[in-house]
């Protein structure tokens, strides 16, 4: 009797311990959204998101880099989305068991695993200097695609392969050819699916610095950027050049960078987490 | 149902006195040939050597216990197993003149004329126009008027025009399960195919919509060639003309159903139907 | 039994010029489909390439041993020895890793086993927000609020230490392991808890005795991808950990990381010189390490799926 009491005291303390080790990992999170809050909030007028820095970034707002990340966040969007879309239709639909498949999934899960200083270096030697794009909105939109890529293909993948395989069937049978079959029956039911990786894949993109280093982030511009070849101020970068390289930058606007750049990036989390939901309920099948 | 509590022998008699028995053994009108098909899954061999042929505008039944190869078989005649992985067929189907497993034969053409209708209910999460609408559309047909006209015809042959007529955006997903099938049939129809192939197509279905299926069914052959694998022995003495007995890949014995339910040549064929095993 | 007919005459349906084009215009479109999935492939084998290509010349100033094990990193004399910012990027990945171990493998046995829907619903998506907060951020609250709290803490003169750097690098690696981990927990066959369970062994008993044996393979993955993570993070080590060169490293000091010296040095270096070389050779040796890691932890993930 009495070990099975010291025995449930055991599991009692173990079971503490799980509690307190999800804890340490949800209190910093927590912490982190409450300071940002409370102290980049009183930073947010309307006139920090549309005025530029003034006064060596010691006053006004963040606009020209909230501009450069939207340009970013679009350029990735448009390098990506359709080339890791078709991937992803490649491996579901067309790929057959070999050893091409096999070195293009590896392919995909070292992309993944790339730091993101080495894609900045990689954007670099190949489209600021060897292609000739200079540090640009192109090049740091390339690059940034090359590393959302895996996020893209993986998501869509998924979208894919939850789509019913008797569609497929259905639609083969009424003569329709494989690639008819795709674009009228198989995407349109995958769209809301790949919709959710892509918006996680751009919001990454747009919470990245080491990549943009050298490829397109400048540190301060006295005008918006008038093309993709043009350098931009993006609002990651901004952030940390704000921290470390301007030592009397009031913390209001230091937090308000901040809290800026997660609003942004959170929240189109949160948008794909609520298509994700409202999809999985409106679904029939 | 009072038909399901009826025996086979007492189906085929209520048969035989309805209407007429089949007028001897078709001969100038088949549309399908086979020779000596078999398909294997790797090293299964899930065809055995299979030669039969099949009757123009009437309905063949191929029967027997489950992975005994009737699905396999029914899905080589409109090359469905070229998508499974593994899968290979030798022998011969023709279709009139078509050689169905050349490969120079256009699947598309081929899958256009020989129609397949699922075990489960497989409408697409589409509207019911844009369903039926699906194959003709594939096949490109655009114009608005054509396409409407085909659909009402198509719903009206599948029986189920009467019951969607008023919400043709409504989506098929919304249907009832039979009603689902029905669709799935006029989905067919809309292509305007020579053949029928139907796998199982009331066994996901209540008995009531299961007679539906039947009914129409009977009223489709007029027209189709439709052959239907069923492992209900009771549907396939009620609706079909021809019966063939599958047992581990082969064909052991086809002939009149009124002949295979009542009096069959096989001692194996007998215990089948008579639910001996199976 | 139908009479055999005559066999049908021995002509082919010859595919038409419809069929061909049909034909023609699919075989394109498959082959445009399969360009695409290579996409990925090219990607990392022109990564390596351009990483090589850079790299290389930096050994016509030092070589392979000098470059990997020289002591010393004297970029602006040519003297390139990465030994100590090696040392550096293991130290602070291997007390993050310490760190986040027992506390991601605690979370994910929670959130798998013990906490109920209600928790577990609050749980899963903080920790989906940890992984979406951007390094950035993180980097600068590890500044602003972590490293003097470190500081304070142990009496040092800068709070911008290795151990500053780990335990900001330890919360980043933490989403991915817990995450993955309790994908490997929940994918235990439930045969292997009922047959624990209906030996006697108590709840806990089946998860440390039955399910997280089960669930190792998987865990290894995600602590393997978690080490990648760490390794590869750039901005937040970079503005927590001093950016000093110690050889041997300390805990409680300042250190150097691959990644931190990169991206504050190719600012700095002209390009093609040897520095900006170096700076490659050090992006290479990242990439290796990476490379090798995530392979590992590609082979861990298979093992336990099947």
């Amino acid at each position: 009797m009495s070990a099975g009491i010291s025995r449930r005291i055991y599991e009692r303390f173990i079971y503490s311990l799980l509690a307190i080790s999800a804890l340490v990992v949800v209190a910093p999170v927590i912490l982190i959204v409450y300071f940002l809050i409370s102290r980049g909030g009183a930073g947010m007028t309307w006139e920090f998101f549309t005025s530029p820095p003034r006064n060596h970034m010691t006053e006004g707002g963040v606009f020209p880099a909230i501009v450069g990340t939207l340009y970013l966040m679009t350029g990735t969007l448009v390098f990506s989305v359709p080339v890791g879309i078709l991937a992803a239709i490649y491996l579901t639909e067309y790929a057959k068991q070999g050893p091409f498949v096999r070195a293009v999934r590896l392919a995909i899960v070292n992309l993944a695993g790339v730091p993101s200083i080495v894609f900045g270096l990689f954007g670099l030697g190949l489209f600021v200097l060897a292609l000739k794009f200079g540090a640009s909105i192109l090049a740091g939109s390339l690059t940034l695609a090359l590393l959302v890529l895996p996020v893209i293909i993986t998501a869509s993948e998924e979208a894919l392969l939850a789509v019913p395989e008797s569609f497929r069937q259905a639609s083969l049978a009424l003569g329709a050819t494989k690639w008819q079959t795709i674009q009228r029956v198989v995407l349109p039911n995958a769209v809301p699916g790949m919709i959710t990786g892509i918006i996680l894949g751009v919001s990454r993109a747009a919470g990245e610095t080491a990549p943009i280093l050298f490829t397109v982030a400048a540190y301060y511009l006295p005008s918006l950027p008038r093309s993709i070849f043009d350098q931009a101020m993006v609002l990651p970068y901004h952030l940390y050049v704000l921290v470390t390289q301007v030592p009397d930058a009031p913390p209001h606007i230091q937090w308000g960078t901040a809290l800026t750049l997660l609003i942004i990036v959170l929240g189109m989390n949160l948008v794909a987490t609520v298509i994700r939901l409202r999809f999985r309920r409106a679904r029939k099948w | 149902m009072v038909k399901e509590t009826l025996g086979l022998k007492d189906i085929v008699a209520e048969k035989l006195t309805k209407r007429e028995a089949q007028s001897g053994p078709v001969s100038a009108n088949d549309t399908i040939s086979i020779r000596n098909l078999s398909v294997y899954y790797g090293d299964n061999q899930a065809v055995k050597n299979v030669t039969m042929d099949i009757g123009a505008r009437d309905i063949t039944a191929l029967i027997g216990p489950s992975g005994c190869g009737k699905s396999t078989f029914l899905r080589s005649m409109n090359r469905m197993n070229d998508l499974i992985l593994g899968a290979r067929t030798e022998g011969e189907i023709w279709l009139d003149a078509t050689d169905v497993l050349s490969p120079a034969t256009d699947v598309v053409e081929l899958r256009k004329r020989v129609g397949m209708v699922f075990q489960r209910p497989n409408p697409f999460p589409k509207s019911i126009f844009d369903n039926v609408a699906y194959g003709p559309r594939v096949h490109g047909i655009r114009r608005r008027d054509q396409l409407e006209e085909t659909v009402e015809q198509s719903l009206i042959r599948a029986a189920l025009w009467d019951e969607v007529k008023d919400n043709l955006n409504k989506s098929a997903m919304d249907l009832s399960g039979g009603q689902q099938q029905r669709l799935c049939i006029a989905r067919v129809l809309a292509v305007q195919p020579e053949v029928l192939l139907m796998d199982e197509p009331a066994s996901a279905l209540d008995p009531i919509s299961t007679l539906r299926i039947e009914e129409l069914m009977s009223e489709l052959k007029k027209d189709y060639t439709i052959i239907i694998v069923t492992h209900n022995m009771q549907q396939a003495a009620r609706v079909s003309t021809y019966t063939g007995f599958f047992l581990s890949g082969e064909l052991i014995e086809f002939g009149l159903s009124t002949t295979i339910f009542t009096t069959p040549r096989e001692k194996r064929t007998e215990d089948y139907v008579t639910g001996r095993f199976g | 039994m139908a009479t055999q007919t005559t066999r049908p005459p021995e002509t082919r349906i010859t595919a038409g010029a419809v069929t061909r084009k049909r034909a023609r215009k699919e075989t394109l479109i498959r082959f445009f489909v399969t360009a695409n999935g290579a996409v990925a492939m090219i990607a990392v084998a022109l990564i390596m390439l351009f990483l090589l290509k850079d790299a290389i010349p930096t050994f016509r100033y030092v070589s392979v041993t000098e470059f990997l094990l020289g002591r010393n990193w004297y970029p602006l004399d040519e003297i390139f020895g990465i030994l100590a910012i090696i040392l550096g990027s293991l130290l602070v990945t291997a007390v993050a890793i310490l760190i986040a171990l027992p506390v991601s493998l605690g979370c994910a046995i929670y959130i798998a086993e013990i906490a109920p829907r209600s928790v577990r619903e609050i749980l899963k998506p903080t920790v989906e927000i940890l992984a979406g907060i951007p390094s950035i951020v993180i980097g600068f609250i590890g500044l602003v609020i972590l490293s003097p709290l470190v500081k304070e803490l142990f009496s040092l003169d800068s709070g911008l230490t290795a151990l500053t750097g780990a335990i900001t690098l330890a919360f980043m690696a933490m989403p991915t392991i817990i995450s993955i981990s309790e994908d490997a927990i929940v994918a235990v066959p439930s045969e292997y808890r009922d047959a624990s369970l209906a030996l006697g062994a108590t709840h806990w008993q089946t998860i440390s005795g039955a399910l997280v044996p089960a669930a190792k393979s998987g865990i290894t993955a995600a602590v393997m991808l978690g080490v990648g993570r760490a390794i590869g993070e750039t901005m937040a080590v970079m503005m927590v950990t001093g950016n000093a060169l110690h050889l041997p490293p300390k805990l409680f000091d300042s250190v150097r990381t691959l990644t931190a010296t990169i991206a504050t040095e190719m600012g700095e270096a002209v390009q093609g010189s040897a520095h900006y070389h170096a700076l490659f050779a050090m992006g290479l040796v990242l990439f290796a390490i990476t490379f090798a890691v995530n392979l590992a932890a590609d082979v861990a993930l298979r093992r336990s799926r099947r």
